[in-house]
């Protein structure tokens, strides 16, 4: 086995001395990585308590890149949020040596170093990608892959498809695709999805993915572009990095990962997504209004395995509370929508709002309406931005019920076309957008 | 005796002419004053309106709540109102001083009291302006969290808010002024009090399932997954 831990080739470094965004790491996450020296790949992982979860996510880390990349000279950076289980303790100790007995035919060639740093004491996403990020351009890698610590279903293969594409066809950034239950993700399918698609023109899946993977390329460009205050270190920081990659014309692929096990069950947590990721989306709109403006129809990006699944489970959703929280926000919130909404929307969703569950139907076209109209308020700024993401969510409910009561019976195959016919809609609109955008109403 | 009238009236006459002859020319110091105040507070009035509109004040003041209440009165915009409001004070400010010109007793010192009284005029007015602002902003956030929370009677919750604001910046606005200052603090403080007080008592007994239900959801969250089974993830 060749022990490599050299000072060798630290990269990039800036008239002053120092890389992008070495400034916040501490001296001591710093001398550990001059320690490892220059790297090919980087793993990332931001943790936070995740004792549970963590150890067969490294051990399948490890077995990947024993498997997949053994000449490579690789890295995993875990950034801790302050975890109080041992969380970065046990990625910090982790040896590739603990994986050999499974895996006898194989022997690393190269140092797999797990390092571990705590970059605060309360979660903040785009605060650990930030500290991935800096330690990937201090360390040169070549491609770095973000992996969460919830995914237990990790397969050594994952890293294989990630990297792949990055290190031998030039790609720029790596998303995901899942197999994933039908009513699940609503948020990405019915408005992240068909808008992200509707206004860039890619088939993007997954423009907000808990694992993905990116070239130096995009890490550094990302890095130096991004102004990291309060707000970016909060959340969206996922879905900025898509977008970046988007506006920045650079090559964009997809992998198919298998089944998504890791959902976030909680209905009250609506607010915060709509906020990392249509708010994201919608702030992202008024720099690159150029780019999205003069785009039309779009078209898939490379995918190895399939670009998406439905799986038929069983699933037990209240819809009794989706109709009464949709209700409530249309007849509660009527004062703010007449800032947001045009009175022939705000008109047919309260005439909606009326219909008992049996006869409800809340359609795509009037939601793809109601999502243009919200993303114009939003850039005219009629009220504070972020009460507009916030009153989307009762908006979203009802879409989601009207959907769940669309494809109650659907097979997979009908889920998907009617997604299909969703995104559609978003892309036949998009004048309608340009429209209420440039609008003086 | 006919002579002595004369005389006196003559006297009388003359020491008009002359007091006017000395009334005059300071007369026509504050028609001028007042003719230069007025080109100078028209001036002020476009510029405080070219910065207004700049600065998108009928946006801000629609966001404060202020504009609904212009529309209702029948004003014009608020852009509009605040320079109008500046063109007045400034040309008031500008006949002022022209009368003290004038010389006139007793008035001297009520000219300097409104120009000393100017700056907390302007001051409570901008008071006044951010508090409904904020009242405005606070009163959304909570109706928005409370309908996006599910909680019973989210649009009282959202007055609640809005009102208590107000009050606290009526309060502030009155001290400013220094109308009633004592009477006004007193008056906020019982209040005040009691409307936390009563809010305190309310939510404590009335609100006690809300209250658990409310902790409950912030603070056994990791406890509760078998809970929110029929949730959709929206992620």
């Amino acid at each position: 086995m060749l022990e490599v831990s050299t000072q060798e080739g630290i990269a990039a470094p800036r008239s002053d001395g120092k890389t992008v965004g070495e400034d916040f790491l501490t001296d001591d996450f710093v001398r550990q990585l001059i320690n490892v020296g220059e790297i090919d790949i980087l793993v990332g992982l931001h943790t936070h308590n995740n004792v549970k979860t963590i150890g067969p996510v490294v051990a399948a880390i490890q077995s990947g890149i024993l498997q997949w990349f053994p000449r490579d000279r690789a890295a995993i950076i875990d950034a801790d949020a302050g975890s109080s289980d041992g969380t970065p303790e046990l990625v910090a100790g982790a040896s590739i040596d603990d994986i050999r007995p499974q895996d006898f035919n194989r022997l690393a060639l190269r140092t797999l170093h797990s390092i571990s740093t705590q970059y605060g004491n309360s979660v903040a996403r785009g605060t650990a990608l930030r500290t991935i990020l800096a330690a990937g351009e201090l360390l040169g890698a070549k491609a770095i892959v973000v992996v969460s610590p919830d995914s237990t279903n990790i397969k050594a293969d994952w890293l294989r498809d990630f990297l792949r594409p990055i290190s031998t066809d030039d790609f720029d950034l790596v998303l995901p695709t899942y197999a994933r239950p039908r009513f699940e993700g609503l948020l990405i399918t019915n408005l992240l999805y068909p808008m992200t698609r509707a206004l860039y023109g890619l088939r993007i899946r997954e423009p907000y993915a808990p694992e993905f993977a990116f070239s130096n390329r995009l890490g550094s460009r990302f890095l130096a572009q991004n102004q990291w205050n309060d707000d970016d270190a909060r959340a969206g920081c996922e879905v900025r990095l898509t977008l970046a990659a988007i506006v920045g014309g650079l090559r964009i692929g997809q992998c198919f990962l298998g089944a998504k096990n890791h959902v976030e069950r909680n209905a009250a947590d609506l607010v915060p997504a709509l906020r990392q990721t249509i708010g994201v989306l919608f702030w992202s709109m008024e720099s690159s209004f150029p780019v999205w403006s003069s785009r039309s129809g779009s078209q898939s990006i490379p995918t190895t395995g399939s670009e998406q699944q439905f799986t038929v489970d069983l699933q037990r959703v209240n819809r009794k509370r989706l109709l009464e929280m949709f209700r409530s926000g249309v007849k509660e919130l009527e004062s703010l929508f007449q800032s947001i909404l045009s009175p022939t929307t705000l008109a047919e969703l309260q005439g909606i709002a009326e219909l008992e569950e049996g006869d409800f139907h809340y359609s795509a076209e009037l939601w793809v309406k109601t999502v243009y109209e919200f993303a114009a308020a939003h850039h005219k700024e009629v009220i504070s931005r972020d009460h507009i993401i916030q009153a989307l969510a009762p908006l979203f409910r009802g879409r989601a019920l009207a959907f769940l009561l669309e494809n109650r019976n659907a097979s997979a195959s009908e889920v998907e076309m009617r997604v299909e016919g969703l995104c559609l809609d978003f892309e036949r609109l998009k004048p309608y957008l340009l429209e209420m955008w440039t609008g003086k109403q | 005796m006919r002579e002595m009238i004369v005389s006196e009236l003559t006297q009388a006459v003359q020491e008009l002419a002359r007091g006017f002859a000395r009334f005059l020319p300071r007369l026509i110091v504050l028609v001028i004053i007042a003719f230069a105040g007025w080109v100078i507070a028209y001036l002020l009035k476009v510029l405080s309106r070219s910065i207004l509109r700049l600065i998108k004040f009928d946006r801000l003041s629609e966001n404060a709540g202020a504009s609904q209440l212009l529309a209702k009165a029948a004003l014009p915009r608020s852009s509009e109102l605040v320079s109008r409001f500046v063109f007045w004070v400034a040309w008031l400010g500008f006949i002022l001083l022209g009368i003290s010109v004038l010389g006139i007793f007793g008035l001297q010192e009520q000219i300097v009291r409104f120009f000393l009284f100017l700056p907390r005029l302007f001051a409570a007015l901008l008071i006044m302006f951010l508090g409904l602002l904020a009242s405005s902003f606070f009163s959304r956030a909570t109706l928005l969290a409370a309908v996006n929370s599910n909680l019973p009677s989210p649009r009282m919750l959202s007055i609640s808010v809005r009102a208590i604001i107000i009050v606290f910046v009526l309060s502030m606005v009155f001290e400013e002024l220094g109308i009633a200052e004592e009477t006004v603090l007193v008056a906020f403080g019982i209040g005040f009090g009691a409307v936390m007080l009563g809010l305190a008592i309310a939510f404590g007994t009335g609100g006690k399932e809300l209250a658990q239900r409310f902790l409950e959801s912030r603070l056994v969250r990791n406890n509760e997954d078998g809970k929110n089974e029929d949730e959709l993830s929206p992620l």
